[in-house]
């Protein structure tokens, strides 16, 4: 916000001045000064204590003091509630001027707006009495749309203002927890109409028996925001210490999470869908803890059995996971990541779109992540090479579908290679005579001359992570 | 409601705490009015006798304004229907409960009077809940049956304390003093509900009543006063706007109760989770099946016996789950992945290395510290003092499973317990192999 491009500029000019001009205007006739007084110092304490949830990697807020905006409304008309709104400025909190000044003059706006079509709409300024009930949830239903709406709008423009810069691009925005937020701070706004009514028996305990439950609603969210990043961490360190057996394999699972969910989020599924699959991708080589850890560091040829055991593990993964209950539908994903469109995958040889949807876009993230880094046979390939092999595979081995929504979301965002050169000496022990003993491994010098089908089960093969040559049937 | 006694024991969902799934409820055995458990059932028969007295009373006497009673009865139904379960397997209406307390405190209507006794709160809140429950039951999910009595029980107390003077305090209307005398009953009513409910808990997990009392006011300050301050809002509310009130005003409640139910969805899959993941080193072989999670049960029951408070218990289970994670780094399995066995130095290494493991996550330092001091013996090596009792516990809840396994004879587990006794002037902690020796002896 410190550099405010030139339009946005002039946009919180106006706003803020057009706020002022209102708030100086009035006219306050017949406005109770205790009452105002006593909703300024409400609002500002509701807005202080707030604290802003994050919903799908967006700030955004749903604040109690909204309620207390809108029984402003009610309670002392549409130039009192922007007072009341304006006040947000002297919330207790960190936030530069120009940040404070237009959010004082967004609400104000928005209140003074709201105010003027309750009244349009039938509804009267004070304490509301018993006659007044139920005649009077419709204007204030109505105001609480407007409010909400001029709210959105306000800051919305602001946003487009200062975002022109950056495109975002044609990525499907998400609007389902925006709307559940939406939902849920209309359902927060309601509750104006009952401080206001309860307010001429109780004053300003009224309030406070609303703000109560709020508050504790709004704890209950803090400290599951803080759990939910707990679990992430656990889940992910966790992984990791998996990995810990093969040192080509660090940081395989955070890619492919990162990769997979992509994927899912450039293919527009919902941002649960895509937590569930970004979990599934940490967790699909979780099963290689039951392979003995001879066989994974083995980098020989493997015998029928070591490649049996190699192929257990997609199963082994689901049966550790599966009592997991919410990744449900991603559990399919870590069991089927190895199938394959023409059905010469494992564990059950699925064949084209019976290989459920999370495992087709796991399997492309695996990969692509295997090409791209470092195994104890080959060097990295670049991003490019990896790209066209995937796209080769397309339609045997992968969804092109989930390919090309890989090309798409990477070619966008970019992707982090790992960055390791060497492993640390002698880490296995007989990495060195054989290491290019298959006959179909790849060679780190010149990937693109190798034979067709050949780079098909090379990336088959690191894609089981074994890093060795001729295991393929 | 009024016919509900004593149900099977364990009918709720399990697995939602730190008690669920890590302890299984042994199936009872002997006739079956013989419960292990007799203050539930005091409990339970209780409520269920007061809630038959007024249904009968409140049908041979007529309802008092019955669409009054019909509206709340429909509000507390649908609470409810919509009932949650907390961290720690608690079960929770919220709606339901702030529905019953409106009632229980309904002064007036819109400006008109209402006359409903204390005998129609319970017979309305009962039917209420019963009606809610219909459908659960329907679908095989069963309440918890102390849950349901308790709800029925605080609107109870609420209205018993509140409906006689209901009358007197219709004249004046709502005003400040009125508010705060709702609030010093509701308040009243919620420390009575935790005492019930910490002596139940007490009994179900045969942990100190102190530490119970301590864990359920800790767990239920956030619910309680979000369920507390709805109700005696409704109740106010509804002076003035009339039924309409009832409606709207539960808004804030429902807001609440979608924040809980999402954490405690949370925190049931975090638990999960760790429960899933700590099976990887059984998978791995270097662990026989279901180590971790005898290690975990065992370890949870010698600590409710000691009265380890309910965050303890939580930090315990992840540590008793994740006690032989440090095998990961392991290059080869011990064989049979019994740790007692294997020498003191490569315990402690395996330890160390597990530990270091789960302070990677950056939240679970107080588990990565108990994973880390797991096989120091009784008073300690070094100048850190003796390890802290969870770390106790599971140095022996861990070496009892290595020795017995799964193995479910009696006989040997009583000579386990007794090979573990001789060791208790330098390994093992006296008191922590007499709960186990507790634990093992009730099965």
């Amino acid at each position: 916000m410190r550099a405010l491009p030139g339009g946005a500029r002039v946009y919180v000019g106006i706003i803020v001045v057009s706020a002022v001009a209102i708030v100086l205007i009035g006219p306050y006739s017949g406005i109770d000064l205790g009452t105002l007084v006593l909703m300024v110092v409400l609002f500002v304490v509701a807005e202080s204590i707030s604290t802003h949830v994050l919903v799908d990697d967006e700030k955004a807020g749903i604040s109690p003091s909204s309620a207390v905006a809108l029984a402003a409304v009610v309670l002392v008309g549409p130039a009192g509630a922007a007072v009341v709104g304006f006040a947000c400025c002297l919330a207790l909190r960190r936030q530069i001027l120009v940040k404070r000044a237009f959010n004082g003059a967004q609400y104000a706006l928005a209140a003074y707006t709201a105010g003027h079509v309750y009244l349009l709409l039938g509804g009267t300024v004070g304490v509301p009495g018993q006659s007044d009930f139920p005649e009077i949830v419709f204007p204030y239903v109505a105001a609480v749309l407007t409010h909400t709406l001029i709210n959105s709008l306000l800051i919305g423009l602001l946003m487009w203002g200062l975002g022109a810069g950056r495109a975002a691009g044609p990525r499907p925005r998400r609007w389902r927890p925006l709307l559940a937020l939406e939902v849920t701070s209309i359902g927060y706004q309601m509750l104006g109409l009952a401080i206001a009514a309860v307010w001429g028996a109780v004053g300003i305990v009224a309030p406070l028996l609303i703000l109560l439950p709020l508050f504790i609603a709004r704890w209950t969210f803090g400290q599951q925001i803080a759990e939910a990043r707990a679990h992430e961490a656990t889940l992910a360190t966790l992984c990791q210490a998996v990995e810990t057996k093969d040192y080509y394999t660090r940081g395989h699972c955070m890619r492919v999470a990162e990769g997979a969910a992509m994927i899912a989020a450039e293919l527009g599924m919902s941002a649960e869908r895509v937590q569930k699959i970004r979990y599934a991708g940490m967790l699909h080589d979780i099963g290689k803890l039951g392979v003995p850890t001879k066989v994974i560091q083995k980098t020989g040829k493997l015998t029928d059995d070591e490649y049996a055991a190699i192929k257990l593990h997609p199963t082994r993964g689901y049966e550790i996971v599966r009592e997991i209950s919410f990744l449900d539908e991603a559990l399919a994903g870590i069991r089927h990541h190895h199938e394959r469109l023409d059905g010469r995958g494992y564990p059950m040889g699925l064949v084209g779109m019976e290989i459920p949807e999370s495992a087709r876009i796991i399997s492309v993230a695996d990969v692509f992540d295997c090409l791209t880094s470092t195994r104890s046979y080959r060097k990295a390939w670049s991003v490019e090479e990896a790209i066209a092999e995937l796209r080769r595979c397309a339609g045997t081995q992968f969804d092109p579908k989930m390919v090309e929504a890989l090309v798409r979301a990477v070619s966008r965002e970019g992707w982090q290679t790992p960055d390791i050169a060497e492993p640390p000496g002698g880490h296995y022990g007989s990495t060195e005579d054989t290491e290019l003993e298959g006959s179909n491994a790849p060679t780190s010098a010149e990937p693109a001359k190798r034979g067709g089908d050949e780079a098909t089960k090379a990336a088959e093969s690191t894609s089981a992570g074994v890093v060795t040559g001729g295991q393929d049937r | 409601m009024t016919q509900r006694t004593d149900g099977p024991p364990d009918s709720g969902a399990e697995g939602g705490g730190p008690e669920g799934g890590a302890l299984e409820h042994r199936r009872r055995c002997g006739p079956s009015w013989r419960t292990a458990r007799p203050l539930r059932a005091m409990l339970v028969a209780g409520v269920g006798a007061a809630s038959l007295v007024a249904l009968v009373g409140t049908a041979v006497n007529g309802v008092v304004e019955p669409h009054v009673a019909l509206a709340f009865c429909l509000v507390i139904a649908i609470g409810e229907l919509t009932r949650i379960n907390l961290p720690g397997n608690r079960e929770s209406a919220p709606i339901a409960v702030s529905g019953a307390i409106a009632y229980a405190l309904l002064i007036s209507l819109g400006g008109e009077q209402v006359h409903h006794g204390a005998g129609q709160v319970v017979a309305v809140v009962a039917l209420g809940v019963a009606l809610g429950e219909l459908p659960h039951v329907a679908v095989g999910r069963s309440p918890s049956v102390e849950g349901v009595a308790r709800r029925v029980f605080t609107a109870l107390l609420l209205a018993a304390a509140f409906r006689p003077l209901a009358a007197q305090l219709s004249l004046s209307g709502p005003s400040v003093q009125v508010v705060m005398l709702m609030a010093l009953l509701v308040m009243v009513a919620w420390l009575v509900d935790v005492v019930v409910s910490a002596i139940l808990r007490a009994e179900r997990l045969r942990t100190r009543l102190r530490v119970a009392a301590r864990d359920e006011a800790r767990a239920q300050v956030a619910t309680g006063g979000a369920i507390a301050s709805s109700g005696v809002l409704i109740a106010l509310a509804c002076t003035v706007t009339g039924l309409v009130g009832l409606l709207v005003f539960s808004a804030p409640l429902l807001v609440s109760q979608v924040a809980f139910r999402r954490h405690a969805e949370v925190r049931r899959t975090y638990l999960e989770t760790v429960r899933a993941l700590s099976r990887v080193t059984e998978v791995g072989g270097y662990v026989e099946n279901g180590h971790s999670r005898r290690v975990s049960r065992l370890a949870h029951g010698i600590a409710c016996e000691l009265g380890l408070s309910e965050r303890e218990l939580l930090e315990l289970e992840y540590a008793a789950l994740m006690h032989d994670i440090g095998q990961l780094s392991l290059h080869e399995p011990i064989a049979g992945g019994a740790t007692v066995l294997a020498s003191p130095r490569e315990q402690r290494r395996i330890a160390e290395l597990g530990s270091a493991i789960i302070r990677e996550t950056g939240v679970l330092d107080n588990v990565a510290e108990l994973v880390r001091r797991q096989c120091e013996p009784l008073h300690g090596d070094g100048d850190e003092g003796a390890p802290p009792l969870g770390c106790r516990i599971i140095k022996v809840a861990n070496a009892f499973d290595d020795l017995v396994g799964d193995n479910r004879d009696v006989e040997r587990r009583v000579a386990v317990v007794e090979r573990l006794r001789m060791d208790t002037d330098s390994e093992y902690d006296p008191r922590v192999v007499d709960a186990l020796a507790g634990v093992i002896r009730r099965g």
